[in-house]
C-alpha cells in the first residue's frame, strides 16, 4: 500500500573525482564564463550582446536583428532540438549531465555547500545535530553565499536586456526600474530555489526530458550502465581474497555509487528515468576498482547491445554511425549551413510597404493619377544610411516625393511616398507594382511588392 | 455585469467558482488520505510494460506538489476577495480595467507634460520649425488625421488637401486650431430650384468651369452667368468664396468634390454636407497646438525664434 504523495527525501550527494566529473567542471566553466562574461563585452560603443526589448532591437556582436528576424530564432531552436536528438541518440543525456543550467547551478551550489558544511557525511551530521552556534554560522554563511551568487546571476540575466554597466550603476544608486528589480530578484529566487533546494526534483518531476528520453534511445545508445554479469553476486570482502573463489562478483557493495548520485538512485537496478547521465557513479566506482586492484569500468558508458554481445570498444563505436545518427547529423548540418548562409546573405535593411487605405487614388492638378504609400525603412546596420527609392511595374510610373531617404543607425523610419502615372495610361483596377530600394553606398537591394489602384 | 437584466448569471458564476474551490480542496484531502495497492507489491510496478522491458512504477507524487495545489487554492480565495471574479462582486480593492486604463493614461500624460509645456510656450509659427515638435506632430497626424486626409495630408475626393494655400475656413494658425478643436460643417445646399431649369443648371456649371479657365462651352457659360446670382450669395459675385461661410473658391483649379461638368451639375442639384469632426475631448489642447503647427507648416515657412 502506498500513499499518493511522498515526502521527498533530502539527497546528500557525495563529492566525486574522475574523468566525468572533470568534464562536467569544464562545461560548468565554459557555460558560466560565457553567461557571466558576455554582457560585459563591448562592441564599438555598445554592449556586444543586448536584447533591447523596449526598442525591439537585438544586438549580437555585429548583427542588429529586428523582431522581423524571428526566423533566425526559430532556426536556432530547431538546431538546439536536433542537437539534443543527436547527442541523446549517441550518448544519452549528455545535456542533462554536463551542460543543463539545472545541473550546472546545482553543481556550483553543491560546491559551495561542501566548502562550508563539508562532504556528505558531515552534512548529514550537521542537519541531524541540535541547534548550535556552529550550525547557525555555517547555515547562515552558506545561504549568504548562495543568495549572493543568485543575485549576481539574476543581475547578469537582466544585463542581457538592459545595458549591464548602466544597470550596475543603478543597482548601487538604488535607482533601478521596478521591473528590472523584479526580474533580478525573480531570476535570483529561481536560481536559489532550483539549485539550492529543488535540485533533482526539477529533473524528476518538472523536466519533460526524462519522460521522453526513451523515445530517443535505442540499443546502441551509450548510457551509464552497471555491468551486472561482472558485478554480481555483489558483496563485501577482504582485499586479500580472490572473488572468484569466494563466489563473488566484482561489486563490493560499498554503495558509493548511490551516495554520489545527484538524483539518489541505484544505477545497479538498471536504466531509470531519474538518471541524468552525469557519470558520477562511473567515476566513483572506477576509484574503488583501482583500490581493490580490479579492472575499471564496472559502471561505465556502454550500450545495451554491447552489454548483451560482449562487444569491444571498437565494435561499439562502429555502431555509433548508424542511420539514425547519420540522418540527425545530416539534417543538423544542413540547417546550420542554411542558417549561416542566410545570415551571411541578409540585406542589412528591411522595407515594409503600406498602401494608404484612406486615399484610394486621386487626380492631381497636373492631370496624373496618384496613389499614396507609406514605406517603413528599417536600418539594420549601425551606420547612417541613405536609401534610394524607385518604383517599377507600370508605364510612366514615377515617385513624386523625395527619393533619397536618410535613416539613422539601427533606426526605422516611416516615409510617405506618392507615386504617379499619366492619366488614362492603364485601365481601371488594381495593378501590381514594386518598390526597389537600395542603399546609396553598399548597393544592397530590397524589392517590395504593392499595388497601384486606378479608379473606375 | 450590467449587460444582464437580472443577476442569475452572476450568481451562477459565483456559485460555480466557490464550488470549484471546495471540490478541489475535497479532492486533495481525499487523495492525501487514500492509499493504493500496487499491482506488484514487490517492486511497486503497475504491471504495465512497454517496449519489451519498460515498466511503469507506481511512483507517488512528491508532497511539495500537493502544497503547490493548496497554494493555488489559497491564492484563488484571496484573489476572489481582492479582485472581481466572483460573479458581479467587484472585489475589495475596487480594481477595474477602466480605472487601470485611466491611471495609465494619466501617468503617461504626466510624463509628457514637461515636453508639451515646452511646446505650449511657443507660437505656432515657431513651433512648426521645431523638429522635435514636428516628429510628435507627425505621429499625432498619422494616428488621428491621416485616416481622412491621407498620410501625405493631400486628401482625396471630399477630404481637403492640407498642403496647399487653399483654405475653406481660413489658414491662419488660429483658424486651423479652431477647425481642429471644434470641427467644421461645410454645407452646400441643393440649389437646382433656385438656379432654374436643368438647362440653367448645366449652363451655370459651364460658367463655373469658365471661372478657373477650365475647358467649357462659352455660349453656355455666358447663359449661365445670368443665373449665377443664386450662387453668389455664398460664393461671392466673383466666385472667390468666403472663408467665414466656408464656401469654396470656384476660380481656382482645386475641385474638392470632383472636377468636370457632371460633378458640378450633381453638386448644384443634390448639394452636400461635409463634416470635419471636432477633436476637442479626443486630443488635449497641447496636442491640438502641436497638430496646428504641423498642419500650418505644410503650406507656410516656419518663423525663426
Amino acid at each position: 500500500m502506498v500513499s499518493l504523495y511522498a515526502a521527498s527525501k533530502k539527497i546528500y550527494p557525495r563529492s566525486v573525482e574522475g574523468i566525468f566529473a572533470y568534464w562536467r567542471w569544464v562545461f560548468v566553466a565554459i557555460t558560466q564564463i560565457i553567461f557571466y562574461g558576455l554582457p560585459w563585452m563591448e562592441w564599438g560603443t555598445r554592449q556586444a550582446v543586448l536584447f533591447d526589448l523596449a526598442s525591439r532591437r537585438f544586438y549580437i556582436f555585429g548583427l542588429v536583428l529586428y523582431p522581423q528576424d524571428f526566423i533566425y530564432l526559430t532556426g536556432l531552436l530547431v538546431i538546439s532540438a536536433l542537437s539534443l536528438f543527436l547527442f541523446t541518440a549517441v550518448a544519452g543525456r549528455l545535456w542533462c549531465g554536463y551542460a543543463c543550467p539545472q545541473t550546472v547551478y546545482s553543481e556550483i551550489f553543491l560546491w559551495i555547500e561542501r566548502k562550508v558544511e563539508g562532504d556528505r557525511s558531515a552534512r548529514i551530521r550537521l542537519d541531524g545535530a541540535d541547534f548550535s552556534l556552529e550550525k547557525l554560522v555555517k547555515k547562515w554563511y552558506k545561504h549568504f553565499l548562495w543568495i549572493s551568487l543568485s543575485i549576481w546571476t539574476g543581475f547578469t540575466f537582466v544585463g542581457y536586456f538592459t545595458p549591464i554597466r548602466d544597470l550596475g550603476m543603478e543597482f548601487f544608486h538604488t535607482t533601478m526600474g521596478s521591473w528590472e528589480l523584479f526580474w533580478v530578484f525573480f531570476y535570483a529566487f529561481a536560481t536559489y530555489g532550483n539549485a539550492g533546494f529543488m535540485r533533482e526534483q526539477v529533473c524528476k518531476y518538472m523536466c519533460p526530458y526524462a519522460r521522453f528520453q526513451s523515445a530517443m534511445f535505442d540499443h546502441d545508445t551509450l548510457i551509464v550502465t552497471y555491468d551486472e554479469k561482472r558485478g554480481e553476486p555483489r558483496g563485501g570482502r577482504s582485499h586479500h581474497i580472490d572473488p572468484a573463489k569466494a563466489n563473488l562478483g566484482d561489486c563490493i557493495d560499498c554503495t558509493l555509487c548511490v551516495q554520489v548520485c545527484p538524483t539518489g538512485i541505484d544505477i545497479r537496478k538498471g536504466l531509470q528515468y531519474e538518471c541524468i547521465g552525469c557519470g558520477a557513479c562511473a567515476d566513483v566506482c572506477d576509484n574503488v576498482m583501482d583500490k581493490m586492484g580490479y579492472a575499471k569500468g564496472l559502471v561505465r558508458y556502454t550500450t545495451q547491445n554491447a552489454m548483451k554481445n560482449n562487444w569491444s570498444r571498437r565494435e561499439i563505436w562502429q555502431r555509433v554511425m548508424r542511420p539514425r545518427v547519420q540522418i540527425y547529423t545530416m539534417v543538423l548540418l544542413a540547417i546550420v549551413l542554411g542558417l549561416l548562409v542566410s545570415l551571411g546573405l541578409r540585406t542589412p535593411f528591411k522595407v515594409d510597404v503600406v498602401r494608404d487605405r484612406s486615399t484610394l487614388s486621386r487626380i492631381t492638378e497636373e492631370g496624373t493619377l496618384e496613389n499614396v504609400y507609406r514605406l517603413q525603412i528599417m536600418n539594420a546596420s549601425e551606420q547612417e544610411q541613405i536609401y534610394q527609392l524607385k518604383v517599377q511595374g507600370l508605364p510612366g510610373i514615377k515617385i513624386e516625393t523625395q527619393t533619397d531617404v536618410v535613416v539613422a543607425p539601427a533606426q526605422s523610419r516611416w516615409v510617405v511616398v506618392r507615386a504617379d502615372i499619366p492619366y488614362g495610361s492603364v485601365p481601371a483596377g488594381s495593378h501590381p507594382i514594386r518598390f526597389e530600394i537600395q542603399t546609396a553606398n553598399t548597393r544592397d537591394y530590397v524589392v517590395e511588392k504593392s499595388v497601384f489602384i486606378v479608379p473606375r | 455585469m450590467s449587460d444582464f437584466s437580472n443577476n442569475y448569471w452572476s450568481i451562477f458564476v459565483a456559485v460555480v467558482s466557490v464550488l470549484g474551490i471546495i471540490y478541489c480542496a475535497l479532492l486533495l484531502w481525499f487523495s492525501s488520505k487514500v492509499k493504493v495497492q500496487a499491482h506488484n507489491p514487490d517492486d511497486q510496478t503497475t504491471g504495465h510494460v512497454w517496449d519489451e522491458n519498460l515498466k511503469e512504477m507506481n511512483n507517488p507524487l512528491p508532497r511539495w506538489w500537493l502544497w503547490l495545489f493548496i497554494l493555488t487554492m489559497v491564492f484563488a480565495v484571496f484573489y476572489y476577495i481582492a479582485y472581481p471574479g466572483l460573479g458581479s462582486f467587484g472585489g475589495q480593492l475596487g480594481w477595474t480595467s477602466q480605472n487601470e486604463y485611466d491611471q495609465e493614461i494619466a501617468q503617461a500624460n504626466k510624463a509628457l507634460e514637461p515636453i508639451y509645456a515646452a511646446f505650449d510656450a511657443q507660437a505656432t509659427e515657431q513651433l512648426a520649425g521645431d523638429p522635435k515638435a514636428m516628429a510628435v506632430g507627425e505621429r499625432l497626424f498619422m494616428n488621428n488625421c491621416s485616416q481622412c486626409h491621407g498620410s501625405d495630408a493631400r486628401g482625396s475626393k471630399g477630404f481637403p488637401n492640407l498642403t496647399d494655400k487653399d483654405w475653406l475656413h481660413g489658414g491662419s494658425p488660429d483658424k486651423i486650431k479652431e477647425t481642429i478643436t471644434k470641427g467644421r460643417i461645410g454645407q452646400m445646399p441643393p440649389m437646382a430650384a433656385a438656379v432654374g431649369t436643368p438647362e440653367d443648371v448645366r449652363n451655370v456649371s459651364h460658367y463655373v468651369l469658365s471661372m478657373s479657365g477650365s475647358p467649357h462651352d462659352s455660349v453656355r457659360a455666358a447663359l449661365g452667368q445670368a443665373k449665377f446670382g443664386a450662387c453668389a450669395a455664398c460664393h461671392g459675385a466673383d466666385g472667390k468664396g468666403n472663408q467665414a461661410l466656408g464656401s469654396a473658391n470656384l476660380t481656382d483649379k482645386i475641385w474638392l468634390h470632383g472636377w468636370g461638368e457632371e460633378s458640378i451639375v450633381s453638386m448644384i442639384n443634390a448639394g452636400k454636407i461635409n463634416q470635419m469632426p471636432a477633436q476637442e475631448g479626443r486630443l488635449t489642447p497641447s496636442q491640438i497646438h502641436v497638430l496646428t503647427a504641423y498642419v500650418w507648416g505644410f503650406s507656410n515657412k516656419p518663423v525663426a525664434k
